[in-house]
C-alpha cells in the first residue's frame, strides 16, 4: 500500500494541504471517534481523506441530515464527533441542528460547512454564517489551510467547554486551496458512554422550553469567548484612513492589496467581539468590512453605533468571490485615488466558445437524454447530479432543477396543478440513484400515496457521479470500499407503492427498448418507474470495449449521432443539401476520436446508413494504456 | 530569496493533468524553501469543463488567486484554453502551450466555432510563446499520459529554480507509485526541455 502522508506524518511535519485535507487531519488529531457526511462540492474530500485514518469510524451517510444525526448520536455516547457538508446540505440537516443546539453536546460536536462561493458546482450561493445567528452557535472562519487545521481542533474544545455544536465555515477557496500546514499529535479521547438524561435528550416542549434560557446564557459566555479569542487578531498599520474588518479568504486579498492599513482579522465571527471592534474603530478614520458573501458582520456593526463611518456592500459585491482585482478598485475609489492600471494583453480573437461541463463519452445518461429529446408531449422534472446536464445542448431534455430530490414533488405538482395547455402532456421525473436515496424516496411515496400520474426515470449508475463517483447504498460498497448490502431499487420502489407491473428495468444503451418503454409508461395514467441499470463510466467496474470508427464513404452527414451528445464524436466537415421537397438541410460529417471512445455501441444505433463500425483492431494490440 | 512572488497559471480541461502539473510545481517550490499556495476552480472538471490551477510562490504568499495581467507563466494544456487565459499573463510573461485541440460538443453541434489556429492568435498579441504538440510528443514516446511531464520539461529552464529540482519532484512521484515509469518520464521531461530550448533559440 502507498504511504499516506496525511495519515502518517509525524507531529511537527509541514505538508502542503488543502483546507479539506487539513480538516481531516485535525478531526483525527482531536481524537474524534465518529465522522459522517454526504458528498458535496466543495466538501467531499474531507471524509475521503479522513477514511484511511486509524481508530475513527467514518461513513458516507445517505443525506446530510442523517450524517448530522449520526454525529449527534455519537456525541451523546460521549465520543467526539464530526460531520461535513456543502452549504445546501445544512438546509437538509438544519432540522436536527436547530434542536440539538438547545440540547447541547457531550462529546465535542463539530460541523464543517463548505460554502460554494462563486458557484463552482452548486444550485445557489448561501452564506452559512447565518446558521450561527439562527441557531445560537459559534462560527469559526479560517482564512487558509493552517487556520483551518487550528480552528477545527479548537472547535472541539469550544464545543465541549460551552456545551454547543460548533460550525467551521469554509468556502471553495479554503477547501480547494493548498498551503503549508504544520501538523500535530493525536489527542487520545475515550467515549464517556451514554447517560440517559430525558431533560436534555428528549426534546418534548416542556424540556425544550427549560433548555432555552441555558442557550441564551450560553450566548453571553460565547460573546466573552469571542472577545478573548486568539482567532480575532488585530494587525496595526501606519495608514489609518481605513481600518479593515475581514474574515475568511477575503483577509488574504485585503492584506495583499493594502499591506499598510490597520486590519482586524476575525476568525471567531459569531458572536462578534464587539468590544474589540469598538476599540479598533477608534483608531481609524473609517471602517470597511470585507466579507463573503452577505453583509452579516457589516449589519451588526451598523447596529452597534460606532463613531466612524462603516462601508461594505455599498462598495463591494454581495455575491461571488472577492479577489484583489475586485477589492482594489472599490477601495481606491473610496480613498479617492486612481487604481494603478494593470497592463492586460488582450488577444485579438473574437470571444471564444464556452466550454460548459459535458457528459462523458459513453455515459449511460447519454442514451436516456437522446431518447427523452425524441419523446413528444412531456414535461421533464429534473434533479441534481450529472444528469442535470441533460438540460443543455444537444438534448434540452430537462425542464426543472431546484434541490436534491425535488424532481419527485415537483413532478407531482406539475401533474396536479396542470392547466388547460398541459392537458395532453405527460409528466416525467428524472433522478439518479444517490439523489433518490438522499431525498427522492419520500417524494415518490407522496406520488404513489396521492395517486399521481408521473413516470419516474431512476438512473442507477451505482455512484455519486458528479462529485467523483463516491459509494452509496446503491453501489453496494461503503466509504472504505468494503462490500455492504446493495439496495434493490425495483423492490424499493414497489415497497413505496408502485405497482409491480409498472416497474421496468432497461439497459439505457438499448435505445429502441428504452424509447418503447418510456412511450408506453407515459401513456398509462399511474405512477411508474423505469430503472436504467448501467454503471458510471468513471468508476472502476466499468468495462471498456474496443472503439468505433466512421466509414467516411457511408456517412451521409445527417448529424443524428451528434444528438447523442457524446464528446468523442467530432465534426470533420459541414455542408448543405437541398431535399427533393426543396427544403435546405444542414449536413455535418463526423469522425470518432479513438482515444476517447470506449465502444459503448450507443451512436451506431442512431446511424441509419450504418456508417459507424467497430474499429479494426491493430495487429500488435492496443498501447494506449501505460 | 527576493520578495517577489512568482505566479504560474496552468490551464486546460478536465482529465489532461492540469492539477497534477500544478501540484508538482508547488512541490518543487516548497523544496526550494518558498511559501506556496495553489488553488483551482474545477468543480465539474471531470465533465470536460475548463480547469485553471493557480500556483503562487515566494517569501510569503497571501492571496492564492492570480489576477489578470499578473501571471509570470502560462502553461496551457490545450490550444484554445491557452488563448482563453492569455490575458492573465503579464506583458513580459512566458506562455508555454500544448498545441493540441480538443473540440467540445457545443462546437460539434454547431453552436460555436473553434478558432482555426488559437496559437497564432497568442503570437499576434506579441507575447513570448513556445508552442508545440506535446500530445504528439507523448504519443511518440509511447504513452499519451506523458504529456504532463513533457510540458513540465518544456517550462523547466525558465523557472526561478533549477530544472533538476522540478525533474526530481516528478521522478520521485513515479518512484513511489509506478517505478517502472521513472526512466520513461525522465526521457519525456528531457524531450520537452530540448524542444522548448530549440523553439526559444530558433
Amino acid at each position: 500500500m502507498l504511504e499516506n502522508r496525511l495519515v502518517n506524518a509525524p507531529a511537527g511535519t509541514r505538508l502542503l494541504l488543502s483546507g479539506n485535507e487539513a480538516t481531516a487531519r485535525a478531526v483525527w488529531e482531536a481524537g474524534t471517534r465518529v465522522a459522517a457526511a454526504y458528498p458535496g462540492t466543495p466538501s467531499t474530500e474531507i471524509l475521503e481523506n479522513l477514511a484511511p485514518f486509524p481508530d475513527i469510524y467514518t461513513e458516507w451517510s445517505v443525506n446530510e441530515k442523517v450524517s448530522l444525526e449520526v454525529a449527534i448520536g455519537a456525541s451523546l455516547a460521549g465520543s467526539r464527533s464530526y460531520c461535513a457538508m456543502k452549504h445546501v446540505g445544512m438546509n437538509v440537516a438544519s432540522d436536527a441542528l436547530m434542536t440539538q443546539t438547545l440540547a447541547g453536546v457531550v462529546g465535542g460536536l463539530v460541523i464543517s460547512i463548505a460554502d460554494d462561493v462563486g458557484f463552482s458546482s452548486s444550485q445557489n450561493e448561501q452564506d452559512s454564517r447565518f446558521w450561527g445567528r439562527f441557531g445560537h452557535l459559534p462560527i469559526l472562519e479560517p482564512a487558509d489551510s493552517q487556520e483551518t487545521y487550528e480552528m477545527t481542533l479548537a472547535a472541539f474544545e469550544i464545543s465541549e467547554t460551552y456545551d454547543t455544536p460548533v460550525i467551521v465555515r469554509m468556502t471553495t477557496r479554503i477547501c480547494h486551496v493548498k498551503a503549508m500546514v504544520t501538523v500535530g499529535k493525536k489527542i487520545e479521547k475515550t467515549a464517556a458512554g451514554f447517560k440517559p438524561d430525558p431533560a436534555r435528550w428528549v426534546m418534548v416542549p416542556g424540556a425544550a422550553k427549560r433548555q432555552l434560557p441555558k442557550m441564551l446564557e450560553r450566548d453571553g459566555k460565547l460573546k466573552i469567548a469571542s472577545e478573548q479569542s486568539p482567532f480575532n487578531i488585530l494587525e496595526d498599520g501606519s495608514d489609518k484612513r481605513i481600518g479593515f474588518i475581514t474574515s475568511g479568504p477575503a483577509y488574504m486579498h485585503v492584506r495583499e492589496s493594502y499591506p499598510d492599513m490597520p486590519l482586524l482579522k476575525l476568525g471567531f465571527t459569531h458572536p462578534l467581539p464587539m468590544e474589540v471592534i469598538r476599540k479598533f474603530s477608534q483608531q481609524v478614520e473609517k471602517i470597511v468590512v470585507v466579507e463573503e458573501t452577505e453583509p452579516l458582520v457589516e449589519g451588526e456593526l451598523n447596529g452597534a453605533k460606532l463613531s466612524v463611518p462603516i462601508h461594505g456592500k455599498d462598495i463591494l459585491p454581495a455575491t461571488d468571490e472577492l479577489s484583489p482585482a475586485v477589492i482594489k478598485p472599490a477601495i481606491d475609489s473610496l480613498l479617492g485615488i486612481k487604481t494603478e492600471v494593470v497592463q492586460v494583453v488582450e488577444t485579438p480573437a473574437a470571444p471564444l466558445f464556452p466550454r460548459p461541463p459535458t457528459m462523458c463519452s459513453a455515459c449511460p445518461h447519454l442514451g436516456v437524454f437522446y431518447t427523452l429529446s425524441r419523446v413528444r408531449n412531456i414535461h421533464i422534472s429534473g434533479d441534481i447530479g450529472c444528469y442535470t446536464l441533460g438540460a443543455g445542448q444537444p438534448w434540452e431534455a430537462l425542464d426543472t432543477t431546484i434541490s436534491m430530490g425535488a424532481s419527485m414533488g415537483i413532478a407531482l405538482g406539475l401533474d396536479k396543478g396542470r392547466g388547460e395547455s398541459d392537458s395532453n402532456k405527460a409528466i416525467v421525473a428524472v433522478i439518479g440513484d444517490s439523489t433518490f436515496l438522499h431525498m427522492g424516496m419520500q417524494g415518490l411515496l407522496d406520488i404513489t400515496y396521492n395517486r399521481g400520474n408521473v413516470t419516474v426515470l431512476l438512473l442507477d449508475n451505482r455512484a455519486v457521479g458528479m462529485t467523483g463517483g463516491q459509494e452509496n447504498p446503491g453501489s453496494g460498497r461503503d466509504l472504505q470500499g468494503d462490500e455492504t448490502p446493495r439496495v434493490d431499487f425495483a423492490k424499493l420502489v414497489e415497497a413505496l407503492g408502485v405497482a409491480p407491473e409498472r416497474v421496468k428495468t432497461v439497459d439505457p444503451y438499448q435505445l429502441p427498448e428504452l424509447f418503447k418503454t418510456i412511450r408506453q409508461e407515459v401513456k398509462i395514467p399511474e405512477p411508474s418507474v423505469i430503472i436504467t441499470d448501467q454503471p458510471c463510466v468513471l468508476i472502476d467496474h466499468y468495462i471498456q470495449k474496443p472503439a468505433f470508427t466512421v466509414v467516411d464513404d457511408k456517412c451521409t452527414g445527417c448529424g443524428n449521432c451528434l444528438d447523442v451528445g457524446c464528446p468523442a464524436i467530432l465534426v470533420t466537415k459541414r455542408g448543405k443539401e437541398v431535399k427533393p421537397n426543396g427544403q435546405e438541410v444542414d449536413l455535418a460529417f463526423v469522425r470518432i476520436e479513438t482515444a476517447a471512445c470506449t465502444g459503448c455501441d450507443l451512436c451506431p444505433k442512431t446511424c441509419a446508413p450504418d456508417a459507424i463500425v467497430p474499429l479494426p483492431l491493430p495487429e500488435k494490440g492496443c498501447t494506449t494504456h501505460g | 530569496m527576493d520578495d517577489k512572488t512568482t505566479n504560474i497559471l496552468v490551464v486546460g480541461i478536465g482529465g489532461l493533468g492540469v492539477m497534477t502539473a500544478a501540484e508538482i510545481l508547488a512541490e518543487a517550490a516548497i523544496n526550494q524553501g518558498y511559501d506556496v499556495k495553489k488553488t483551482e476552480v474545477a468543480g465539474m472538471a471531470q465533465r470536460g469543463g475548463v480547469v485553471s490551477s493557480h500556483v503562487r510562490f515566494g517569501k510569503k504568499v497571501l492571496s492564492p488567486v492570480i489576477t489578470k495581467g499578473t501571471a509570470d507563466f502560462l502553461i496551457g494544456f490545450e490550444a484554445a484554453e491557452s488563448l482563453r487565459w492569455t490575458p492573465y499573463l503579464r506583458p513580459n510573461g512566458v506562455a508555454l502551450v500544448n498545441d493540441m485541440k480538443i473540440v467540445p460538443p457545443v462546437v460539434s453541434v454547431g453552436l460555436y466555432d473553434y478558432p482555426t489556429n488559437p496559437v497564432d492568435e497568442i503570437y499576434k498579441s506579441g507575447l513570448s510563446v513556445t508552442a508545440f504538440d506535446a500530445g504528439a510528443v507523448a504519443n511518440d514516446l509511447g504513452n499519451p499520459k506523458l504529456v504532463n511531464t513533457v510540458m513540465l520539461g518544456a517550462v523547466s529552464d525558465k523557472l526561478p529554480f533549477p530544472a533538476e529540482v522540478l525533474k526530481s519532484c516528478i521522478l520521485d512521484r513515479f518512484r513511489a507509485k509506478k517505478p517502472k515509469l521513472v526512466t520513461l518520464n525522465d526521457t519525456a521531461f528531457e524531450t520537452g526541455r530540448r524542444i522548448a530550448a530549440e523553439k526559444s533559440g530558433g
